[in-house]
């Protein structure tokens, strides 16, 4: 009875991304209008229509088709992000568990750190010291959401480091970068893969949400989080340019939160990587 | 140790199983775990049930003090307490019973007490429970509880918590809190097995010494079948849901008569006894339990059974009386 | 006991230092400073009082003396003055944090109110549908996007329902409040239904509840007694966690509900570029968090033994 419960996660989380990828990809064959170009005052904060599926914004411009190109963003920021991320909490979570002594007590510390200050507070500092566009926002998410990668790998290691296989590798004079990479790396990435797929769904919201602050990706440029950043001043004549900018993100996210349930199920059945 | 006691008459059962059945509620029908169960404890009689892993001992257990949890469920026979049928009890009724007049030792002393209670506040429930008694009055119980386990300065130790104790010492708390209401029937499900072999015995002959006092019935569970035979009157071996031979024990380990009982005293390390007769020094018994719903037709020992026949594999044996007293579900005794 | 807590407060003190030393590292590399920014907006300036003023504040000095001039003035409670307002930092938190605070405190207990039984509720449904939907709704909670899910809120309850204010305030009265509580909630809240059905479901099945089983007590004395409190100690930590995350997390959802919070400020600032405003509020939401944790850490030695006696 469980295990049908469960398994729908799976297929639903994966459905989602799956489609979210064609969209992308395809976003000029499924995209009616252009995105940032086709704006015409004339159609200015239509109602949806036969013409404009989910309306028009402030300036006229589709918002289906700003949608589709805005997976573009969503998906390349968010898997980027989550790369960075994965990358740095990985490394340092397996080196300080590794070697232990006093770079471990340096890892957790920073650990320690990052987790005391709010990932979106953090990436605020930075974009404001960098100033906002996709390279900054980049390097402002993919510097500051590792935190949970690091713990999840460093405990893994340790629970992991004095087992035969490990020791049997050191004992046939294989190198720490061999063993951390070839050895231990293989068999802790369950959990690892789980944390990273529901990370790319908080990279996404961190994205949104920095837009909607208009500190993230900058206008004309179709992200979902900056196409809601005026919405509040329309809601009461256009209240659609709230709603499907703010529904492409949710599902999104839905979808990378559900795929992660569904591979937890599947890769990590002890639940190691649960929060 | 049971020679030297006393036969005493069996006036009435304790516990009387009869017929029992339990199966595992799945998608599609109940799968049968446990089959036409007969066995009865006199009073003050210590039984012995004995089995592998898997063999449905602990399941027997359960469903005597009504702890089965859903997909578990008794669909057939009777569970008679004094004479009374407790199987389709509804639950309040069952729940003065337990604790009260049906009490349990479990396996794990490490984890079988709360975290965050104290001792005293976890025998006292006892008494808060099933005598009425007021806090204070059930923290005095508790203390003379303890003292009665043999734990010294009991009215300090109440006041601590699972964590600061050893797993002998939390063994005995364990043991003060099924004894607290003077149960008529103790269930201890291998009451000794995780614990460090130099406290085994003090802890069983604790157990067996304070149940003699007081008359409690013991079905004791564990797979040592030569702890059991060492302590017990009689010993019932199940495997794979049915009773498969019942004796008494110092009958059972000279004379093994079901080919998986033999199999188990075969296993056994002993000092200065004879090999039973045909049997190889320290034999292990090939495969393992089959799992509830993979029981086949036949006899179920048969697919792992080294004198199985070809009508083994096609219905299951009945039960019989074995002419030295006892009873077997085998072929070879048909 | 008193030794546990005083090394948890110095590892949070470290903590405070070495994220304040980061942010005041970062800034450092931005061009322009207090006496710049007066220099742009009072074109009148006399260069020489700008000079004075500068070398009065340590404005010339080298990176690591100025690193230290500020942790200095910390010490003095002084977090500097505004580059845009030129009123002192301390002023423009003070009031702040308590609408932050509030805000915070009324969404965990949103979070905790609801979260929780709804966790319990699912673990004891375990696989039925109750348990399914629940989840749904969960993990649901977990993706939203809070700001969308406040824009639809203002559009229903207050520009079509007219059932409450739409942003702003208030002098402080309740009608204000809900909104942002329930919308800064909503994440929390998903995360504790999650928590609590997966410690409910972990305790239920601990050997200690079948011990408490075989004592035959009523269900309900087995979760009150013995179930609760030891699934709650497996809920608190993320019920920390989640509240002291709060006043960082509340950014988005002050600046769209206009709450004058520590949160609404700090995204003003950073478009100002208003250093020491920003460094105010960074410390703030760092120290919220830390105080919180540290008060989380107490409170399990109080509720658990284990710890206590360690």
């Amino acid at each position: 009875m469980l295990r049908q419960l469960r398994r729908p996660n799976l297929a639903v989380g994966g459905g989602i991304v799956v489609l979210l990828i064609i969209i992308a990809v395809f976003a000029p064959l499924i995209a009616p209008h252009d995105p940032i170009h086709d704006a015409n005052l004339m159609y200015a904060g239509e109602p949806p229509s036969t013409a404009f599926w989910l309306g028009t914004d402030d300036q006229g411009r589709d918002i289906f088709s700003r949608i589709v190109y805005g997976a573009r963003i969503a998906l390349t920021v968010g898997l980027l992000v989550e790369m960075m991320n994965a990358a740095i909490g990985i490394a340092l979570g397996l080196s300080a568990g590794y070697f232990g002594g006093w770079w471990d007590e340096f890892v957790q510390g920073l650990t320690n750190v990052m987790l005391a200050v709010p990932t979106i507070v953090f990436a605020l500092a930075l974009m404001a010291v960098m100033g906002p566009g996709i390279p900054s926002l980049l390097v402002a998410l993919g510097l500051t959401d590792w935190a949970y990668s690091c713990r999840i790998s460093r405990a893994q290691v340790l629970s992991m480091k004095s087992s035969p296989f490990i020791q049997a590798a050191r004992t046939m004079g294989y190198g720490p970068g061999h063993i951390m990479l070839r050895e231990l790396l293989p068999n802790i990435a369950g959990p690892l893969i789980v944390v990273a797929t529901m990370g790319v769904g908080s990279a996404i919201m961190a994205e949104a949400s920095l837009s909607f602050l208009g500190l993230g990706v900058v206008p004309p440029a179709p992200s979902w989080g900056s196409m809601l950043a005026g919405a509040r001043e329309q809601l009461i004549v256009a209240p659609w340019i709230a709603v499907f900018p703010g529904l492409a993100i949710f599902v999104t996210v839905l979808g990378f939160n559900l795929l992660g349930d569904g591979l937890r199920d599947l890769l990590d059945p002890q639940g190691r990587s649960r929060r | 140790m049971s020679g030297t006691e006393k036969m005493t008459e069996r006036t009435e059962d304790v516990l009387r199983i009869e017929n029992l059945q339990i199966a595992l509620r799945s998608e599609h029908g109940d799968d049968p775990a446990i089959e036409a169960l007969n066995l009865s404890i006199g009073r003050g009689e210590v039984v012995g049930l004995v089995g592998e892993s898997g063999c449905g001992k602990s399941l027997t257990a359960l469903a005597v003090a009504g702890l089965l949890r859903d997909p578990m469920h008794v669909t057939g026979g009777r569970i008679l307490l004094g004479g009374e049928d407790i199987a389709h009890l509804p639950n309040r009724s069952m729940r003065s019973l337990r604790g009260n007049r049906i009490a349990m030792i479990f396996q794990e002393p490490m984890t079988a007490l709360n975290p965050l209670m104290t001792i005293g506040d976890q025998i006292g429930e006892m008494f808060v429970l099933h005598r009425g008694m007021s806090a204070g009055a059930a923290r005095k119980a508790a203390i003379a509880a303890l003292d009665q386990v043999q734990v010294p300065s009991a009215a300090r130790r109440i006041r601590e918590y699972p964590h600061q104790l050893s797993g002998g010492m939390r063994q005995r708390v364990m043991i003060a809190i099924a004894l607290a209401c003077d149960p008529e029937l103790l269930i201890a499900d291998e009451p000794t097995t995780a614990l460090d072999v130099t406290i085994q015995a003090e802890i069983l002959d604790l157990i067996l010494d304070l149940c003699r006092e007081r008359h409690t019935a013991v079905l004791m569970i564990s797979h040592d079948l030569g702890l059991v035979a060492r302590i017990c009157r009689r010993v019932a071996v199940m495997y794979a849901g049915h009773l498969i031979e019942e004796q008494a024990a110092g009958q059972i380990f000279a004379t093994p008569q079901h080919p998986y009982t033999r199999g188990l005293v075969g296993a056994l390390p002993r000092l200065g006894r004879r090999l039973v007769e045909g049997q190889q020094p320290l034999t292990e018994i090939p495969g393992v339990v089959p799992a509830i719903g993979d029981f086949g037709t036949g006899c179920r020992f048969a697919p792992r059974c080294p004198s199985a026949m070809a009508r083994c594999r096609e219905a299951v044996p009945r039960t019989t009386q074995l002419p030295q007293g006892g009873r077997i579900r085998c072929f070879l005794h048909d | 006991m008193a030794l546990v807590i005083l090394r948890r407060l110095a590892q949070a003190l470290i903590t405070v230092a070495v994220v304040l030393t980061l942010v005041f590292l970062l800034f450092s590399v931005i061009p322009g400073n207090y006496v710049s920014s007066l220099m742009a907006e009072k074109r009148g300036v006399d260069p020489a009082v700008a000079a004075r003023i500068a070398a009065s504040l340590h404005l010339n000095d080298p990176t690591p003396l100025r690193l230290w001039h500020y942790f200095v003035d910390l010490l003095h409670g002084n977090l500097g003055v505004s580059f845009s307002t030129q009123q002192p930092v301390t002023e423009m938190l003070s009031g702040r944090i308590f609408a932050s605070v509030r805000l915070a405190l009324a969404a965990i207990s949103f979070a905790i109110v609801t979260g929780l039984p709804l966790g319990y509720l699912a673990a004891s449904r375990q696989g039925r549908w109750v348990d399914g939907v629940a989840m749904v709704f969960a993990v649901s909670g977990l993706s939203v996007p809070a700001f969308w899910f406040g824009l639809l809120a203002m559009y229903v309850f207050s520009l079509q329902l007219g059932l409450l204010p739409t942003f702003g305030y208030g002098g402080g009265d309740l009608a204000h409040l809900v909104m942002p509580a329930l919308t800064l909630g909503i994440a929390p809240m998903a995360l504790l239904a999650r928590t609590t059905r997966a410690a409910v479901l972990e305790t239920r099945n601990a050997d200690f509840i079948r011990t408490a089983r075989s004592k035959g007590m009523s269900e309900g004395r087995l979760v009150r007694k013995h179930l609760a409190r030891n699934a709650f100690v497996l809920i608190l930590t993320m019920i920390g966690l989640q509240f002291g995350a709060m006043l960082g997390g509340s950014v988005v959802i002050e600046s769209l509900f206009a709450w004058p919070g520590v949160g609404s400020l700090l995204i003003q600032s950073v478009g100002l570029r208003d250093i020491p405003v920003v460094q105010g509020c960074i410390l703030v939401i760092v120290l919220f968090f830390l105080a919180v944790n540290t008060l989380v850490d107490i409170a399990y030695l109080i509720i658990d033994p284990r710890i206590r006696y360690k």
